[in-house]
């Protein structure tokens, strides 16, 4: 197989200030100012100056036609390696060999014009993504066809709904067959049935032999469209492994130990207090820490936190879904009745709140623990949706003696009767 | 498969650039297609939602040439060479520095105006001053037409020279505008100040241009220093071509042609230095 990306130990260091997100234009009377300091402490020239290294030594090989996904937490330097690999932006150190065109959906619409029409703008931003005149013409009625605004082609944009422009935008990049296709969280915008088509378009990009690089923070668009994953952590690389492993890998990092999941105090936002989370834990029957539970077996979790003033309404809860993302259930410490009016208003202290998932509910394979704490309709307090990541064991389950995957997430014990009926 | 998946692809290297190996104009070739796209886009969007519309291209020039015979010709009474009507012989120089001034300081702009597509996708940065500059050709074409009439009007037949002439010294302008843009557009990126200092720049320019009076009345010592600026070379060569008004091309102009290039070429490798960055301060 050829190489199509080669990755060999770039870096990249922003200026803090400088860095994408944070604008701050540097005023010409600082440089000049800074002139005599430069000329008469030139050794300290770069003291009370501060960096970060977005990407730090990173490497890898990624073969032709391979579809690799890349997940991280926010700034975990996910999109600078995009934006380094399609050459936006240069590293600061380290090489990166690429084979082939390199198109990206770093974000779907750039250099759109509003006053041009539909039309006008599909030609201007095939342009602006490389594209040739001829090969434009060649895929415009494609283009047209599946962004869905053929009657609108001679609007001007400005004139479109959200969803229009964006359908068209990502027509146009789609189509936009380069060797190597780099997509970063296109698929967080756009309603559902678009997404789909998205990821559909995405299958046949891949399917065709072409290289993508995906970025999302989707788990289960990744675990659908990857086979491989690289997981980033502080600008670098700690992980590369098939996706399901990747996947475990991010949803893991960050605990103490399995099946724990400690917050320090700097992984926390302020916007959460009063509120401080401290750690979530799953128990097996024995009281014990664990990471893999039997399908029969109920499982105990425990939310410790502390409130350093009272909350009146708060709910502190869980989200349990399975890495596909399908959600399984949601559940508060005060759903009942009497536990809400117990604690309409929670003082300042010292808590756990406990619960037990009963056995016999869950199916086998791998789930995912998401907290929340608020006060419905007033605020958010704390929300990680990824918090921790357990495993159901089909042992002792109903329905082992066939050697099958049963569908679906729960797995319950039903009391079958079967009844003879008789003429 | 489509016609791109039949010859290799090519490998492209991204490291780290250094000075002078950066200015990769092979790239910028491959790229050509957009800068007519911009030219165009520019073209299309400029007189969108206006009602006059492209009039306004030959509205500018006019309304100056107005003006300035008012103020200087009835007013002032600023003598000027030959015999040829004032209102010819400022549209004449209007022309040139229209075109000049419109590409400059839409050029300088172009980087900021257009950020979004520089954070977000690649291409030669080169791209966008260069399509502002040649837009302004646009302009120009529609103006000159008000020219050729209006030369009709007086009746003044131009010089021989016209046909290597015009086409030379728009040249020189384009070169001039760009290397000043390089510049401005660049420090722009970093520093919002070219913004405020744009249009007294270009007015300060237009005063140190023989746009309004006639060059031949800067007297003796001035002279060498005067066409250090090449925009007074263009202007004096369009009034030599169009009306037969000078003597033509002298060592004055050299200095304007090498202090054009000199500026090009400078600004060509800081551009390119800067540029490594545009996408992070932008």
């Amino acid at each position: 197989m050829t190489i199509a990306i080669k990755v060999e130990n770039i870096s990249k260091r922003y200026k803090i200030g400088t860095a994408p997100g944070k604008f701050r234009y540097g005023m010409l009377r600082d440089q000049i100012a800074a002139i005599p300091r430069k000329l008469f402490r030139r050794n300290e020239g770069q003291a009370g100056i501060d960096y970060i290294w977005a990407l730090k030594d990173v490497s890898f090989d990624l073969e032709e036609g391979r579809v690799l996904g890349i997940i991280g937490r926010n700034g975990a330097g996910k999109s600078t390696l995009l934006k380094v690999l399609s050459r936006v932006t240069e590293p600061t150190r380290g090489t990166v060999a690429v084979r082939g065109r390199v198109g990206s959906l770093l974000e779907v619409g750039t250099g759109f014009h509003p006053e041009l029409t539909g039309r006008e703008n599909i030609f201007m931003n095939g342009a602006i993504l490389g594209m040739k005149r001829a090969e434009i013409a060649a895929k415009f009625d494609e283009i047209v066809e599946f962004s869905e605004v053929a009657q609108f082609i001679d609007t001007p944009v400005k004139r479109y709904s959200s969803g229009m422009y964006l359908r068209l935008a990502f027509a146009v990049a789609a189509h936009l067959e380069p060797e190597i296709l780099v997509v970063d969280e296109v698929l967080a915008v756009g309603d559902a049935e678009f997404q789909r088509k998205c990821l559909g378009k995405m299958n046949d990009v891949a399917n065709q032999g072409r290289t993508v690089l995906f970025v999302s923070h989707n788990m289960s668009a990744i675990l659908r469209l990857t086979q491989e994953a690289i997981v980033m952590q502080k600008g670098q690389l700690v992980k590369r492994a098939p996706t399901s492993a990747a996947v475990d890998f991010y949803l893991a990092s960050g605990q103490a130990q399995a099946g724990e999941r400690a917050w320090e105090a700097d992984e926390v936002s302020p916007n959460a207090a009063p509120f401080r989370p401290l750690s979530l834990r799953v128990k097996d029957q024995r009281g014990s820490v664990a990471d893999s539970f039997r399908s029969p077996e109920p499982v105990t979790l425990e939310l410790e936190y502390r409130l350093s003033a009272p909350i009146t309404g708060l709910r502190v809860g869980i989200y349990l879904s399975t890495v596909r993302g399908e959600y399984v259930f949601t559940s508060f410490d005060v759903d009942q009745p009497d536990l809400y009016e117990q604690y309409s208003t929670r003082q300042p202290g010292h808590y756990v709140s406990k619960c037990q998932i009963p056995g016999d509910l869950l199916n086998e394979g791998r789930y995912i623990l998401g907290v929340n704490a608020s006060s419905f309709g007033v605020k958010r307090y704390f929300m990680d949706e990824n918090a921790l990541a357990f495993n159901i064991d089909p042992m002792g389950a109903p329905g082992m003696q066939w050697a099958e995957q049963r569908q679906g997430p729960i797995r319950p014990r039903l009391d079958w009767v079967i009844e003879t009926v008789k003429k | 498969m489509t016609e791109l998946s039949k010859h290799d692809p090519i490998t492209i290297y991204i490291k780290p650039t250094t000075g002078f190996a950066a200015l990769n104009l092979r790239d910028l070739w491959t790229y050509r297609e957009l800068v007519f796209f911009m030219i165009w886009r520019d073209i299309k969007v400029r007189y969108k939602q206006t009602a006059l519309g492209a009039l306004w291209a030959v509205i500018q020039p006019v309304m100056n040439m107005l003006v300035f015979t008012f103020l200087f010709d009835r007013i002032a009474k600023l003598p000027i060479d030959g015999d040829i009507p004032y209102p010819l012989f400022s549209f004449a120089a209007l022309l040139p520095w229209g075109m000049f001034s419109t590409a400059l300081n839409a050029a300088s702009r172009s980087l900021t105006s257009n950020h979004n597509m520089i954070s977000k996708t690649y291409f030669p940065r080169l791209v966008l001053p260069m399509a502002s500059v040649l837009g302004g050709l646009v302009d120009f074409a529609i103006a000159f037409v008000i020219l050729i009439g209006m030369m009709i009007y007086y009746g003044v037949t131009p010089t021989a020279h016209i046909w290597w002439a015009l086409p030379a010294f728009l040249l020189l302008t384009i070169l001039t505008a760009l290397g000043v843009a390089l510049w401005l557009s660049a420090i722009n990126v970093q520093y919002r100040d070219v913004g405020y200092a744009l249009p007294f720049l270009t007015q300060f320019w237009l005063f140190i241009t023989p746009v309004a009076y006639s060059s031949s009345v800067i007297s003796g010592n001035w002279q060498l220093l005067y066409s250090l600026n090449p925009m007074a070379g263009v202007v004096n060569g369009f009034r030599w071509a169009l009306l037969g008004i000078g003597t033509g091309p002298s060592v004055e102009l050299w200095i304007s042609v090498v202090i054009a290039l000199g500026v090009l070429i400078t600004g060509l490798v800081y551009f390119r230095n800067m540029e490594r960055t545009f996408a992070d301060t932008i």
